[in-house]
């Protein structure tokens, strides 16, 4: 293999398995660091330069780090990183004089964001410190999109939501509630800048079987209407027998309010076995605390309508073929329920977008957009969140936010849009002294902390009643331990290398080889230990001074622990803390500002 | 010393061996060494040998005198016997141990402080007795435990860190041993464990006393620009002519590998060692030859290592002195020690 060129800094950004597959490229084992230290503003800070909703995200992420975590390949658990994040947001101060400053001094150029969701207010965020006049659309009457109507208080508490969107709000965000946009083209006409759709996927699919349209007074709903009537105070009970159709996190969030607005025999009707549902596996987990019946191999046939009253539902039940690709029908079977809740999925909608204005459709009726600039056919306007590609989730949307800022603002300076910041890192060396290091570099094998609920019997009193606690202090300590420091990366130094073989005989992993060099294929099978984990890396130094051989390690379960450094007569291994460095719309601005003009004057 | 003990890590994909343990359950504690030193290496070694043997842990005796070597019992095996003994006098204490009893798996280590010089006396009767046991030599040719003296192994010319070059011929233990009719020699290097371990298989199968000499580079006293003991001294001068493969019993059984031509011995537990390649006419049963060569490598600047000779036929310690099969410590002590009557009348035998 061809020597690993480290100084890209993808290579060490992937053996941070979290961050890597973080949307955003959250700094996790950064922020944990802090939160060891007590210091919760700061590791608040850290999350909200990536992720920009820590208290939002550390109660609802779709956690993509925590699959990922390379405790899970050491012990079976990952690290709670989500719960880890709400103790940091929890226990925050003050955080208002850490925030961007806003010019008062604009530079005259005006963005328009369609929606007020998480995507949008990143827009916001990113763009309202470089001095843009943002006007934001809204068609409810408060911010925050389907975080505010999808997500139940009792998962997200008004208040943590009002907070961080606040927070953006306030920085000027000229916000119109109660403003649904109805025409782009009339939008296109007032002049902006540019154009941002953030506007979601907020149409519920329709099942259409037979008996769907037979009722005379309403007990069918779609999944996410119904929860954002719920959130609204639109609706306030539901019949004692629910059925959820659906094994998404909506659904998840259907039966668990269903329980709580009066619902006590509920059932989620999947279609297809536990392994291949959607809902992540702690929501199921929650649900089924509650109560609420998984039951799987359903197929919805029919509503059972009675006198023009739905009196249950016709499933066929189904057996699955190996792999769930294949069903054959063993029988039918009704199931008597008041009302039914359909949460198969969303679908994104754009009744509004006249199709002769250039913004191209494409396939499934979706607007063409760019991956990396997010700009649709029609120059300056943007999609992001789950307007783009449809459903995603909060921190996708986030993601996407930041990158349609640096567009726009690429976009607004006459800067070709692929013209983009790349990423750079910061590698700085953890030594303290001998065998002393910055950081906590011990194993640690406390088994992961489980989250504390309110009782079941006074869960249900209220709709707004948070269920999770939290960590407390206690489990705080021991969940930040876990933590491997994968961003302590190993770095090698291949000329200082004298092959003392001392590294390999110290690692508690077996993850370093020397030996002769060969193909990728080849080098796996013949390590200290097999490298059977084709998802991670090889890391293949420079030919060795001495016989020419190279230093082989296995990123797969290395935990960090920087015996390699401590025992390495010569420091070739050194541990070295990784910093991404993640481009935003600002600094964007700040190094295309350095480079254009020396006097750090500011474009047109 | 390093911050941390080497971590358990629960999932780490390691490779189990026949009694269903990993590596990790054949190591010991961590070592006080410093960074580098060649002797952790050998520790790895030794780790590697029993662990890829099966040796059940609570079958292996190790034993030790004094010296930075000598504290490496410690870094191996942590479920074995041991015993760390005065400077010098690890020989004594293994024959009485494997007197006792000989159905322990003994290995040795010491250094060229502790052998060569201390211990050379007690080292030269462990090779005449044939006592069944694995002994290595981590020689550095320095005095590392008392600050970098050059020892009785330090070639003439080599430079010490500080202070003039030595001006003594060095003891070389492959010689000696050679002229002491040792029957199982090797030389190695503690960077190369490709090398080493095999040799200490074979040497575990060994029926007899075992002598490994490993150069292991002080990386502390010994390892600089004009050392015939470092790390690049090894790599530019070593010579691997002679090299073998261990061939445990099971895979003979399982596999035939082709032998054209090569020398195979067969050890006295019906495992074997195969010279994959020897110089042209070397005969590593033939004392004389195996000398003549190793001294004409000296004169040319050159370290030869790999098992250099071998002689499966000699009786070892019990076979001479024709004991009972099993441990004495196994025999009841009626029978063992029969008592005053009994050994006046052999005494009387004698009159």
């Amino acid at each position: 293999m061809e020597p690993t060129n480290d100084q890209d800094p993808s290579y060490y950004h992937k053996v941070v398995d979290c961050q890597w597959a973080c949307p955003a490229h959250t700094n996790v084992p950064g922020y944990i660091r802090m939160i060891a230290q007590g210091q919760f503003d700061d590791a608040y800070m850290l999350n909200r330069e990536s992720n920009v909703f820590p208290g939002i995200l550390g109660r609802t992420c779709d956690r993509p780090c925590e699959p990922a975590c390379r405790r899970d390949r050491v012990d079976g658990q990952p690290v709670a990183i989500c719960r880890l994040k709400r103790v940091a947001s929890d226990l925050k101060g003050d955080i208002s004089d850490r925030l961007p400053v806003i010019p008062s001094k604009k530079n005259g150029k005006r963005i328009a964001c369609i929606g007020s969701g998480p995507s949008s207010l990143t827009v916001a965020n990113d763009l309202l410190p470089l001095g843009y006049e943002v006007v934001m659309f809204e068609q409810f009457g408060k911010p925050g999109g389907l975080m505010r109507t999808n997500i139940p208080e009792f998962r997200l508490p008004d208040k943590v939501l009002e907070d961080e969107t606040q927070v953006i709000l306030d920085m000027g965000v000229d916000v119109r509630y109660n403003t649904p946009v109805t025409s782009l083209r009339a939008l296109l006409a007032e002049g902006f800048d540019s154009i941002f759709v953030g506007v979601g996927a907020p149409r519920g699919k329709e099942l259409d079987i037979p008996g769907r349209h037979d009722e005379v007074d309403s007990h069918i709903f779609i999944g996410i209407d119904w929860l954002e009537s719920v959130a609204f105070g639109h609706v306030s009970s539901i019949g004692s027998r629910v059925l959820i159709v659906g094994v998404g996190n909506t659904a998840m969030d259907c039966c668990r309010s269903s329980r709580r607005l009066g619902g006590t025999d509920i059932k989620v009707m999947a279609r297809r076995p536990r392994e291949y549902f959607k809902a992540s596996p702690w929501e199921l987990d929650d649900a089924e605390e509650e109560g609420v019946g998984i039951i799987v191999n359903h197929a919805p046939k029919r509503f059972v309508i009675e006198d023009g009253k739905l009196i249950g539902m016709e499933f066929d039940v189904l057996d699955w073929d190996p792999g769930a690709k294949q069903s054959t029908v063993l029988r039918t079977v009704i199931i008597p329920c008041d009302d039914v809740i359909l949460a198969i999925g969303q679908e994104n909608a754009f009744p509004w977008i006249e199709r002769d204005l250039g913004l191209e459709f494409g396939d499934w009726d979706m607007p063409v957009v760019d991956k990396a600039t997010m700009q649709s056919t029609l120059a300056g306007v943007f999609f992001g969140g789950d307007a783009a590609w449809g459903p995603k989730n909060i921190i996708w949307a986030v993601a996407h936010g930041h990158e349609a800022a640096i567009s726009i603002n690429n976009h607004c300076s006459d800067v070709d849009l692929n013209d983009r910041p790349p990423q750079g890192m910061n590698l700085v060396s953890q030594k303290m002294g001998m065998s002393e290091w910055s950081y906590h570099n011990d194993y640690n094998p406390s088994p992961r902390q489980k989250m504390s609920h309110v009782e079941l019997t006074k869960r249900f009193e209220s709709l707004d009643l948070e269920v999770e606690l939290g960590f407390s202090l206690e489990q705080t300590v021991h969940e930040v331990q876990r933590c491997l420091n994968c961003d302590v990366e190993t770095a090698f130094n291949a000329p200082a290398c004298i092959e003392c073989d001392a590294c390999i005989d110290i690692c508690p992993v077996q993850c370093l080889t020397i030996t002769s060099n060969g193909d990728e294929a080849d080098l796996r099978s013949r390590l200290s230990a097999p490298a059977l984990n084709l998802d991670q890396d090889l890391y293949v130094s420079a030919p060795l001074p001495q016989t020419g051989r190279v230093m082989v390690k296995d990123e797969n379960v290395c935990v960090h622990c920087g015996l390699c450094a401590e025992r390495c007569p010569t420091a070739a291994w050194d541990m070295e803390l990784f910093d991404l460095q993640i481009p935003y719309a600002a600094s964007a601005n700040f190094i295309r500002i350095g480079a254009m003009s020396p006097s750090g004057a500011s474009r047109s | 010393m390093p911050s941390i003990t080497k971590p358990l890590i629960p999932l780490s994909p390691l490779p189990k061996n026949d009694l269903g343990l990993t590596i990790r359950d054949y190591e010991g504690q961590m070592s006080t060494l410093c960074a580098g030193c060649g002797h952790d290496s050998v520790t790895a070694a030794i780790v590697h040998a029993f662990w890829e043997l099966s040796t059940p842990p609570h079958m292996i005796a190790k034993l030790s005198g004094i010296g930075c070597s000598s504290k490496t019992p410690t870094y191996f095996v942590r479920g074995a016997h041991g015993f760390n003994s005065a400077h010098g006098r690890m020989v004594p204490i293994a024959t009485g141990a494997i007197a006792a009893n000989r159905e322990l798996t003994y290995i040795g280590i010491s250094g060229d402080g502790d052998s060569l010089s201390i211990g050379l006396g007690h080292l030269m009767h462990g090779i005449r007795r044939n006592v069944k046991l694995v002994y290595v030599i981590e020689n550095n040719g320095v005095y590392g435990l008392t600050k970098g003296q050059m020892s009785a192994s330090a070639d003439i010319g080599s430079r010490p860190k500080k202070g003039e070059a030595n001006v003594l011929a060095p003891i070389d233990p492959v010689t000696t041993a050679l002229s002491l009719g040792a029957t199982f020699i090797a030389r190695s290097f503690s960077g190369d464990k490709e090398q080493l371990v095999p040799i200490l298989k074979a040497a575990i199968a060994h029926n007899g006393f075992a002598l490994i000499d490993v150069i292991s580079p002080c990386v502390t006293f010994n390892d600089h620009e004009g050392s015939t003991k470092s790390y690049k001294f090894m790599r530019d001068h070593e010579v691997k002519e002679v090299e073998t493969d261990f061939v445990p019993i099971r895979t003979e059984i399982r596999a035939k590998i082709p032998t054209d031509g090569a020398i195979e011995v067969t050890m006295h537990d019906g495992s074997s060692v195969r010279f994959r390649s020897v110089p042209e006419g070397y005969d590593p049963h033939d004392r004389m030859k195996v000398e003549e060569y190793i001294r004409d490598r000296q004169s040319r600047g050159e370290i030869v290592t790999g098992l250099l000779y071998v002689d499966e036929s000699a009786k070892e310690l019990h076979e001479l002195n024709a004991t009972p099969a099993s441990a004495l410590a196994k025999i009841p002590y009626a029978s063992l020690c029969p008592g005053s009557a009994v050994l006046a009348s052999m005494q009387e035998d004698f009159r």
